[in-house]
């Protein structure tokens, strides 16, 4: 090949590459960051790059927040997010202000491979005409194998037993799910425990459950706090994301296992801001990304249930370790023997008021 | 100048080309304010847009209460005339107005932030506002009885109480709540009960353990500071890079390192253990509580202090020590009543610094800080994200910018505020 020729070729290709990035269209994409983004991006980014060479995803690791940052920006009135992940309680308080757009599921999202329409395959997860859900996550409680003797904990009861469990706890720094625990540990049915908790003496049995082991907890903000107290040793159970446990127990190989009993089901997923520019292509994608296989498909980076029924049953191998993902999932049967579902009703109305309560108690 | 003064009185002075003296001079002068005024502009207008505007926000935000009166536009005015004292629950003619303005709220979806903002007063609106908005539609008369079967805490006065009290422009509530006060049901004001009363205790806390930080810092600092000042060149410098070297690592890294350090299976704990001083089962709690926020914040601080505290010292003449000694003074007396105060411009300057980052400062005390280690800023940052609440956020906030301000007269009268010497 003759120098001309390499020249022009090189020319050309420079060229090409500088008019591909300026016809690129860029969606900004927010979401949790970590592991949690590198699933996504695995199994629905570039996959939908590598089919639509004119987009190109930018990643914003802001959904801590983002509900903040959405209204700050509608204030300001330049919204610069194309799509936020976030948690399904967020995701109705953004719609009860007017910061995300609503959506007809049945329209926007592809149907599952049997023709199953969206509103069916997600079911009860819809909980907001502006959320598209994504993924079930819980928040369940993790122990040291090495710190409890031959009998290892089993049910919540375990969890509140200082006596045959002595030693340190970690809990949410928050009132959600603990007081929910604290009434199932007294004694409370599933059904009756939200009804409780709305009156004033539910809340004091909540708190006077958590009194006997208040000394012994150490209350956490960010997810990756207990997984780190595990593995130090510093406590000897505590309560976390799933997927976060899956980690310390798969990846890290830290001696600590899994309760599940009682975890609490929560919902993460889409929410398209009111006033972003690109709205076209983020219908597109959002079809895309949240279809059958692509949910199915996230569940080999993380231990996270697709929130679609259709995707149960291509959940295959974790991509690098090794391990049949099915049986990880927080919805899968053997785990959700005893479950909680999040009451988003119940908590949009008193999550400010038993909040208060919470941080009073804490502080006496 | 007098004379000058004078001398104008007497016959006007003017220039070469007959323009008054007085009028040529302003004139010069002028321009030179201008272009001082000009070269400030940049600085001014910063401080301005990053510093004045956003306070200036943030203390309206903190009774700013507009949103009901604009999305129930037609429901409050007509409830100006409903008794509140009394026992009935408005009749149809407000329900009637309530219902135009839930038709409308739910169209451009400003319903919801109405309901968000009742909620702070009283639990339950927010599902009331939502579920009522959802089925506000197909609504038909009367009014009264299709609100109350949609959800029957219309038909609770306490919720319209509530209702009328917030339906001003403006409200003292979030200040009320931030200090722990609450309103009863007929809309007394009332202290809050023991298990709700949080904000009053935090500032005490906050306030507390930021003065506990700067005598701690200054104890560590002084000597370490009167050590640089003395030293030759050579020395000092090295010691200055030890000073300095945790001020160029990141926050979160020395956060962080303290955690390894201080927990209950970390360092300390570990060779306490070893070498016998500490039984495996009593190891110290070090963190995660307020030992953890004082000790980390005080590693974060202590550059703050140390750097006006040697500035200082560093002017100060060794002569005047030795002066002191030579005309009889102990070392004692020559350091209490000679260098010391020599030392004070440093000295406040270097707390009135740790002292105010101190009572600010949120990442380190929610890192380490456990349940007793926790400020009020962690507070203001967990309504500004998480519980979203940000009239209470900017009430908390606009406290304690006053409570600084009160601090910074007291200072002022005390020591004042000429007496203070960055370098």
């Amino acid at each position: 090949m003759n120098k001309f020729v390499k020249q022009t070729l090189l020319a050309t290709a420079v060229t090409a590459a500088i008019v591909s990035t300026a016809v690129a269209k860029e969606l900004v994409v927010v979401s949790w960051g970590g592991a949690y983004t590198f699933s996504q991006q695995k199994a629905y980014y570039e996959p939908y790059m590598a089919n639509n060479p004119g987009i190109s995803i930018i990643n914003d690791d802001s959904s801590n927040g983002a509900i903040a940052k959405l209204r700050a920006m509608k204030e300001a009135g330049v919204v610069t997010w194309d799509l936020v992940d976030t948690v399904a309680s967020d995701a109705i308080l953004a719609c009860d202000e007017g910061l995300a757009q609503e959506v007809d599921h049945d329209i926007v999202l592809a149907k599952a491979p049997d023709g199953t329409l969206p509103s069916v395959d997600f079911g009860a997860f819809l909980v907001s005409p502006c959320f598209i859900p994504e993924v079930i996550y819980s928040t369940t409680i993790g122990y040291r194998t090495d710190n409890v003797g031959s009998t290892p904990p089993t049910t919540i009861h375990d969890f509140f037993d200082l006596k045959k469990y002595p030693g340190k706890r970690s809990l949410e720094k928050k009132a959600q799910n603990n007081l929910e625990w604290a009434l199932l540990a007294d004694g409370v049915g599933k059904e009756e425990v939200y009804g409780i908790l709305g009156t004033n003496e539910g809340v004091k049995r909540a708190f006077a459950k958590l009194d006997t082991i208040k000394d012994q907890v150490i209350w956490w903000e960010k997810g990756a706090q207990t997984p780190q107290l595990l593995a130090d040793g510093e406590i000897v159970m505590g309560s976390t994301y799933n997927g976060r446990l899956f980690g310390v127990i798969h990846a890290e190989k830290q001696p600590v296992a899994m309760m599940w009993d009682w975890q609490v089901f929560d919902i993460d997923g889409w929410i398209i801001p009111k006033g972003g520019e690109n709205e076209a292509e983020v219908m597109k994608f959002i079809k895309f990304a949240t279809d059958t296989q692509r949910l199915a498909d996230q569940a080999k980076y993380i231990s996270y249930g697709p929130a679609r029924i259709s995707s149960a049953k291509f959940i295959g191998k974790h991509a690098v370790l090794d391990i049949d993902m099915a049986k990880h999932m927080p919805t899968a049967p053997e785990n959700a023997g005893n479950v909680l579902l999040y009451n988003y009703e119940f908590w949009a109305d008193n999550v400010d008021d038993l909040n208060a309560k919470f941080h009073a108690w804490l502080a006496n | 100048m007098n004379s000058s003064v004078k001398n104008s009185n007497l016959t006007e002075m003017v220039t070469a080309d007959g323009v008054p003296l007085k009028v040529s001079l302003s004139r010069a002068k002028r321009k030179v304010k201008i272009r001082a005024l000009l070269l400030v502009m940049p600085l001014f207008l910063f401080i301005l847009v990053t510093f004045f505007i956003p306070i200036a926000s943030m203390l309206f935000r903190s009774v700013d209460n507009e949103v009901v009166e604009e999305t129930l536009h037609r429901t409050v005015p007509m409830l100006q005339g409903w008794d509140h004292t009394g026992d009935v629950i408005p009749d149809e003619k407000i329900f009637s107005a309530l219902h135009k303005d839930f038709v409308d709220g739910y169209k451009y979806k400003t319903i919801g932030s109405v309901g968000r903002r009742l909620n702070y007063e009283k639990s339950g609106f927010s599902s009331l506002f939502r579920k009522t908005a959802r089925k506000s539609k197909k609504f038909e008369e009367p009014y009264q009885v299709a609100f109350i079967k949609a959800d029957k805490k219309w038909g609770d006065i306490s919720y319209w109480r509530v209702l009328k009290r917030e339906s001003g422009p403006s409200t003292d509530s979030y200040y009320m709540d931030a200090l722990d006060y609450n309103y009863t049901d007929i809309g007394e004001r009332v202290a809050k009960a023991d298990d709700e009363s949080i904000y009053v205790d935090l500032f005490g806390r906050t306030f507390w353990i930021s003065f506990l930080i700067t005598s701690i810092c200054l104890v560590l600092a002084f000597p370490i500071s009167y050590l640089l000042s003395i030293l030759p060149a050579k020395s000092s410098n090295l010691l200055m890079i030890l000073v300095l070297l945790p001020f160029w690592t990141s926050l979160l890294v020395r956060t962080s390192a303290w955690i390894v350090l201080l927990q209950q299976q970390g360092v300390i704990n570990e060779i306490l253990v070893w070498a016998g001083f500490l039984a495996d089962d009593n190891r110290l709690a070090m963190i995660h509580n307020q030992t953890g926020t004082i000790i980390a914040m005080v590693h974060v601080l202590l550059p703050f202090m140390v750097l006006p505290l040697y500035s200082v010292m560093k002017t100060i003449p060794k002569s005047y020590m030795r002066a002191a000694r030579s005309l009889g003074a102990n070392p004692f007396t020559a350091f209490v009543r000679v260098y010391l105060p020599g030392t004070i411009p440093g000295i406040g300057a270097g707390s009135i610094l740790v002292f105010i980052i101190s009572i600010g400062y949120y990442i380190t005390p929610a890192l380490v800080g456990g349940q007793s280690g926790t400020l009020i800023s962690n507070f203001i940052a967990y309504h500004l994200e998480s519980s979203l609440n940000w009239g209470l956020a900017a009430a908390l906030g606009a406290i304690l910018l006053f409570a600084v301000f009160a601090l910074y007269i007291l200072y002022d009268k005390i020591v004042g505020i000429d007496n203070m010497k960055l370098g």
